[in-house]
This record gives C-alpha cells, structure tokens and sequence, in this order.
C-alpha cells in the first residue's frame, strides 16, 4: 500500500422504504455525495479523475430492501468512528442509515468474496396476480426442500440458461402468513424467510422455481461470513482497534 | 387528502427507472395543505431526468413554500410504461413530493421550454383528470397555468391552458396566489370571474379574454372582450438578480439526470443580439448577479449539496463582468470549495473563453463545445454572430494545444439567405478544425452538430420562412456527402421533421391547437423523443383540420402582418425587429450596446429598466470579445489565464 498509511474501515447501512427503487450506482452515488457533505477525510485514488476508495459488497436488486448492506471506504486518517453512522446519515436520503462502523484490518478479504450467505424476508404472491394459497405454498416449499436438484432457467442479460438452484437454498420456510394481509392490495401475500448462497439467486427466482410465484417485495436482514464454522455478520470479523480507542477503552 | 403511494408502489416494481417517481431529493418539501393555501403543483412536461434540473421550476417551488398561503409540489411526465399501468389502473397523475393526486391541487402550472412538448402537456392535464379544453373545466378543477420561453407566443395552447405568465415569475406568483386564494376562500363557483381577475396582473394573459377576427388565413384582430382586460400583455422581468438569491436549496436528485451539478446563475438577459437567438431577444436588459452573491452561493451550494461540479449558468458565461476572477476564486477557495470544477456552458468562441476554460477543466478534460452557427463570415454577419475565422481557429489552436483533443461545434442550417456555399463552409471549418488539431494530437477529432433552424417569435427572423423538410434533407445530405471521406469529423444532425413540427407549434395561431390535440390523442406523446416522433401525425392531423402547415413554417410574412402574438409584449419594438431583418438581409452586423450606444431596441426604455452589468469595458479576445470592433479583433492581446494566475482585472482593457 502506497502513500502512507491508510484507515480501512467497514460501514453497515440500511436500504429501506422508497429508496428501495433506487439502483446500486445510485446508492453508491449517493454515498460518495454524502461524504462530501459531511466532509469525512477519504482516501481517493490517484490519477486524473481521483475517486474514493469504495469497495461494495453484494449488489442489491432494485426493488429490494434491506437491514444489512455494506461498503469498505478507506479513510486518510483515523477519525471518530463512533460519531460517523449518525453524521452520515444526516446526509443520506431517507431510508439509507449508517448503522455501524468498524475499523478493519488490512488483510481482511474483500466483502464480495467473503460473504458466503444471505437471510431474506420475502412476500410471496403469484405470477397471475390471483391470492396465494397458504397449505398449496407450504407443500411446494416442502416438496423443494425434500428434492435432490430444482432445475431453473435463468435469464440474464438477454440469454436463457438452465440451472440447479436447490444446492443454493440453505432454509426456507413461511414465517408469516396471509391473515392480516393488505386485502386492497393484490400482491400482498404471506412472507417466506429463505437463507440462500450470497451469488447465483434472488428470493424471486427461488420463488419462481418452486411453483407459481414471485415476489415483488423482500428485504435481506443479514449477510453472513463463516469463520471457524460460525456465522458472522461482517462488523464481526476482521476488525481491528486503533490505538486511540484502545486507549480510551 | 389522498395519498396515492400504495397504488403506485405495487407499480413501480414493473417499470423502467423506477426511481424517477420517489421524490425524496435533498431539497424535496412535504408541504402540510390546508384550505387557508393554495396548492400549486409544478409541473415539467417532460420525463423526470429533463425536467428536475430546470431552475425555474425550483424557484417557484421555493419561492412558493416560503409563503404563508401557498404550497407547491412537483410532477413531471411519466414515461409510457408507468402511465399505461396507471391508466389501466385509474390512478391520476401525482406529485412525487407527497404522492398526491394532481386535481386536488388548486393550480396546475406548467413550465413550456420546447413547442415539442406541448402534447405533453395535453396529456399531463388529462391524466391529472381535468378535462383538457379551457371550455370544459368546471369551476373546482385546478387552473392550468403555463409560463417559460414558449409562452412568448401562447396561442397554440390558448384552448388548453387557462394563463399564461409572461416573462419571470418570481414577482407574479404571489399576486396570482392571491387571486387564487381569494377564490378558494370564496368556493370556487365563477370560473370566468377568476379567470377575469387574474388577466388584471400584469403579465398573465388569459386567451379566453379575448377573441381572435381573422380574414381568410389571416390574423385581423385581437380584441380583449372586456374594456378592463389589456389590448398587450407586457413581460414581467426581476429588475435586481440580487433579490432573489434562489434556488437556495437546490434539489439533489437520487437518480441521475442531466445537467446534475450545482447550478448558479451568474446572469440573465443577452444583448449579443444573434438573430436567431429567442432567448436573447426575450430576456433583456442584462442583469447580472453580484460577484460576491455568485461566490456565496456557489460556496454554500456546494456545502450542502455535495456536488463537486458547479456550472455557472446564463446565455453566455464568458461575458459576466470579471469572470476569470470569479473562477479563479472558486478553483482556489481551498476552505470550502476547492477540488470541485466549474464549468460554463454557452461559451464564447475565442482564446480568452479557452483559456479560462483550461484554468477551470484541470480535473477532467473531455470535450469543447464552441457554436459559430454558420459556415461562412457573410452568413455569421445575417445572423449577427460575429465570429471572425481567425477567432474560431485561434480558439481550437489553444484548445488542442493545451490538451483537449475533441472539440463539439454547433451550427444551424436553413438559415436565412443561406447558399450551399455557406452550407459548405460547415464542412470547410470543421477540416481546417482537424487541420490545426493535428498538429498537436494525432487523436484530433471534431464532432459536427447541425440543426434545422425554426424561426422564433420576437426575433428578427419572425417574419422568414422556414426551410421544408426536403430541403433540409438536402443540405444535410450534401454536408454528409463533403465530409464522408474524413474520418475525424462526425457529422451529427437533428430530425428535420421534427424541426418541421416544432415550426408549427412555434409560430402557429389559436387554429394550430387542435392540430396539436390530434397528435396527442393519436398518441404522439414525448415529441421531443426521436424514437416517439413521427411526423406523419402531425401532417395527418393538419389535414384533418384543414391547415396548410406551409402556412406557419415555409412562407415568409410581410411587414403589415398581424403576427399570432403581437399582443404579446417582451418589449422589443416591432419597427426594431423589422430594421435588424432588414439588416440582416443587407449582411450587416449589430453591435452589442452594453459596450456601445443605445440602439433602442424598445426594452430598457419601455420599461425604465436598466442593464445591470458591473464593468462597462467589453471582455477582451477577439472579435466577440471586443463588443464586435472588427476592425481589431484580430489585434486584442488574448490573456490564456492557465499560464498565469488569475488577477481580478485579466480580461478587461487597459
């Protein structure tokens, strides 16, 4: 690392509310503005066209929310962690809030490969727009846990693909049913928690593969990292203390 | 009151840019509605990404929040695939502040900066559910109001929108608020009383007051149907910028859109005096804004948006008394603005623009944009851009040696006494453009931009007839044709049919409006958009209404012509416009009189206005910059800031 010693530092922020239709650039834009405002020392690139040293983790998919989104800034020099989630969020839109900070280590692995799972919340409705029929959902989301394989085509990018997505489902199950459902709104059905591989499937195609469904509607509420067989979240690992904290704590 | 979220919510999750629709800006206002306040909702005809940049709009809407009576939204055009979900669905159109229901705003005020986007508004009024036509609105439908350049000829809409502003308003927004209030409180039962009393401020002019005699294709009068409603509406015009320092809390978008930096407008007004040039002639005097205010806000702006981009903005930035100073200030206040760039669209066409230009794109050099309009010094004298050969090149040759390597030039083809030699000269300059880049970058490269001119009310140019689509074609074709063999110069070009339907809405009659309604209810929404332009619509429509679009675009006007918007005042003498479109035939130029005698050209003393203007010394380089002393462009010593630092008098004559 080149020029001078740099403050690696690890950001959980929420995404909630409208700003669930804003894209991952936006936010990242967004961010980049409010640290600006906030004037916080960022370490930025060198070059002609200097930027901030931002490292993102999983991208969110606009339309989703989420409790457990993170970014890797660099800062140029150490400053008040503690205060930052709040002065930072002061700046953001709203629904975007910082709501932790900790310093990291400088070997700690990028937040894209670390990550190895994510929890969603997801409101299940059907692709026919018709009511979800609770006992019919509960029998396809047994069916799919008990299955070996569940083919899926994918498409992305304009190409159609087929794919195993069962090895990437880790639990799935209803947490909340229809009861007290939203009856002026037609795609409000039960919510389903599902914990899935960090890359290769959104809770609307899992959905999508197991009956007729899809959801318009989830948030992610953890993202985890596995160290030594635990689940972490990633303000757990890979921390470290700067010496001004440690002396004061 | 309603708020429309949860219906519009299920619906975003299916459309493109969904994020269009949030609001939630740094700077957005959730106004508390009362029946005390009139609710205004400000509306820009055109997608979100075009319209939340325009200034205008955000100065109403702080201007209006600040009062104790009114509160004002925004809106702006869904695209097709949110308004198809909509419609299918019956839900109205909405603000995006607090996802109210369009109708339940007492006034519905549009901002026209294009003719293009007149069906726009048609559509807007109709998703909003008011009827469309002035006739049919009951007396608790929203007001439909309409104010921007466009409305410097309000006929084509006079059916469709209840006022019009004309000029700024930033000064009759508060007495309209009154008028409206005074109706709101009073329960909304006489529309025509309401109407009436808001065509008594000056300024605003309702179509309904008066009536249209015409014999056979022609105007005969204009008659107000009332002794109290004036025969000519005259502009409103801010005499002092320095009192309205808005936007204060300009809107940071979340998503992004054009122009999406800090906007600060150094002036308004141009007394440049290009021919072609509507916004020019309609905006004078100049007035400019303090140095010291610039730099405040600027300072400020910058603070709380957190934008590292600052344009700062009017018809031509280079011409702001002290302008280097002003940016060698910005680029060098390390404590608040430092790190950010500035930039100044509308630049001049000389050395000294590209050398403060260079001072100012340290950071991220990408393109010039310089726009000398026409091909050849006979036709620039037409048009009165007096830009010499030698400024243009010496320009380019500052340009590229001092590390830009494209270079945009804007030109305008169908002008008038246009030859194909001058069409040609387009290509010629471009080349010599090359020519002269090559010797500092093998990578030199010039993109060519043509559009088709469309005369514009209140301009010298009025009374010429526009060219038609097939000769527009041609010219385009014949520039393609000389260019196609080099490769550095890209040729670009707008539709020229849709310069073709933007000559009909410009300098159309009250007749021109229910050709503008069959395109709208033929579906031809976002005109300005190529890929929903067609201009089979628009002749279609004409026929069906039995007007001859040849009538208001290709044929040239005589000198008694009643013209559709002679009752229309932006002070400029018709008898002036005449003599410069008789000058501009002759091939000669105008002086620009912030630096030169008072040519009367009808505003400054129709108004007991004044220029605003805080060096009375014409910027220095080349013939532009001389206040047109042609005989010296040439002569003028060019100070290129970038090689020293900047004092506060560079530019300014010793």
């Amino acid at each position: 690392m080149k020029g001078g010693a740099l403050f690696p530092a690890r950001l959980e922020y929420t995404k909630r509310g409208k700003v669930r239709f804003l894209g991952h650039r936006d936010v990242a834009r967004n961010l980049e503005r409010a640290f600006r405002i906030t004037a916080l020392p960022l370490s930025f690139s060198e070059g002609f066209n200097p930027h901030p040293k931002f490292s993102f983790g999983l991208a969110l998919t606009v339309g989703y929310e989420s409790d457990a989104e993170y970014l890797d800034v660099e800062f140029a020099e150490q400053i008040d962690l503690g205060a930052l989630p709040e002065a930072l969020t002061a700046a953001l839109p709203d629904g975007i809030s910082v709501t932790g900070a900790v310093w990291l280590d400088d070997r700690a692995p990028a937040l894209q490969e670390a990550v190895v799972s994510v929890v969603w919340m997801a409101e299940v409705c059907r692709i026919d727009d018709e009511r979800v029929d609770e006992v019919l959902l509960a029998e396809a989301i047994a069916k799919a846990l008990a299955s070996e394989s569940i083919e899926f085509t994918k498409t992305r990018k304009g190409r159609s693909q087929i794919e195993d997505i069962r090895p990437l489902i880790k639990r799935l199950e209803i947490v909340h049913s229809t009861e007290s459902n939203d009856l002026t709104n037609p795609c409000s059905g039960p919510i389903v928690m599902m914990e899935l591989a960090s890359k290769g499937a959104k809770p609307s195609e899992v959905l999508a593969a197991i009956g007729p469904y899809t959801s318009w509607r989830g948030i992610r509420t953890h993202q985890y990292i596995e160290r030594d067989g635990l689940q972490c979240t990633p303000l757990q690992v890979d921390t470290r203390q700067r010496v001004a904290e440690a002396i004061a704590s | 009151m309603s708020n429309l979220w949860p219906r519009i919510e299920p619906l975003l999750a299916k459309v493109e840019k969904p994020a269009r629709y949030i609001g939630m800006e740094r700077g957005a206002q959730s106004p508390d509605h009362s029946p005390g306040k009139v609710a205004w909702l400000l509306l820009y005809p055109d997608t979100y990404e075009i319209g939340l940049p325009n200034q205008g709009l955000q100065i109403l809407y702080e201007i209006l929040n600040e009062r104790d009576d009114a509160v004002a939204e925004r809106s702006y055009a869904p695209w097709g695939d949110l308004e198809s979900l909509m419609r299918a669905r019956c839900i109205p159109l909405f603000s995006v502040d607090t996802h109210r229901a369009a109708n339940e705003f007492d006034v519905l005020a549009f901002n026209l900066s294009a003719e293009l986007v007149y069906t726009n508004l048609l559509n807007l009024v109709d998703l909003a559910g008011v009827a469309v036509r002035n006739e049919d609105r009951r007396p608790t439908d929203p007001i439909i109001i309409a104010g921007g350049h466009c409305t410097f000829n309000p006929e084509p809409l006079a059916e469709y929108v209840d006022a019009f502003v004309i000029g700024e308003g930033e000064e009759v927004i508060a007495e309209i608020t009154e008028v409206v209030g005074a109706y709101k409180r009073g329960g909304q039962s006489n529309r025509e009383a309401v109407l009436r009393d808001l065509a008594s401020i000056p300024g605003v002019y309702v179509p309904s007051m008066y009536d249209v005699e015409y014999d056979g294709a022609l105007i005969k009068a204009v008659i107000p149907k009332h002794p109290d409603i004036p025969a000519v509406i005259d502009k409103r015009t801010v005499a002092d910028l320095d009192e309205w320092p808005y936007p204060k809390n300009q809107l940071v978008p979340l998503i992004e859109v054009v122009h999406d930096r800090l906007n600060v407008e150094l002036f308004r007004g141009c007394t440049r005096g290009c021919r072609f040039c509507q916004a020019g002639m309609i905006t004078r005097p100049v007035r400019e804004r303090s140095a010291d205010q610039v730099r405040t806000m600027v300072r400020e702006g910058i603070r709380r948006t957190g934008y590292d981009e600052v344009a700062l903005t009017s018809l031509s930035s280079a011409d702001f008394s002290g302008i280097d100073g002003v940016v060698a200030g910005i680029v060098n206040d390390q404590e608040g603005t430092g790190g950010v760039s500035v930039s100044l669209p509308s630049l001049r066409v000389d050395a000294f623009t590209v050398g403060i230009a260079s001072e100012i794109q340290k950071v991220r050099r990408t393109g010039l944009t310089f726009a000398p309009e026409a091909g050849s010094w006979r036709l620039r004298q037409v048009i009165n851009k007096l830009i010499r050969e030698e400024d243009l090149y010496a320009a380019v040759d500052a340009a590229y040696s001092q590390g830009w390597s494209r270079m945009k030039l804007y030109f305008l083809t169908g002008l008038p006494t246009e030859m194909d030699s001058d069409t040609l000269g387009i290509a010629e300059l471009a080349k010599n453009c090359i020519a002269i880049g090559k010797k500092h970058t093998k990578r030199a490269s010039v993109t060519v931009s043509v559009g088709g001119f469309v005369p514009k009310p209140h301009t010298p140019f009025q009374w010429f007839g526009q060219n038609g689509i097939a000769e527009l074609h041609r010219k385009v074709n014949m520039l393609r044709d000389d260019l196609r063999s080099n490769k550095s110069v890209q040729l670009k070009w707008h539709d020229p049919e849709a310069s073709f339907a933007e000559g009909i809405a410009s300098r159309g009659d009250r007749r021109v409006g229910k050709v503008i309604e069959r395109v709208w209810r033929a579906g031809g929404t976002f005109q300005e958009w190529s890929e929903h332009f067609r201009v089979d619509r628009w002749l279609e429509a004409c026929a069906a209404e039995g007007i001859d679009p040849d009538w208001f675009t290709t044929r040239h006007r005589e000198a008694d012509e009643i013209l559709p918007w002679d009752h229309i005042a932006a002070g400029l003498h018709k008898d002036f416009l005449w003599q410069d479109w008789k000058a501009a035939l002759q091939e000669h130029g105008l002086p620009d009189c912030r630096w030169t005698p008072c040519y009367d050209c009808g505003v400054c003393t129709d108004y007991a206005l004044e220029h605003v203007v805080a060096s009375a010394m014409a910027p220095a380089g080349g013939s532009q910059g001389t206040g047109q002393d042609l005989a010296r462009g040439g002569d003028v010593p060019v100070r290129l800031v970038s090689t020293r630092p900047i004092s506060a008098t560079a530019g300014v004559k010793a």
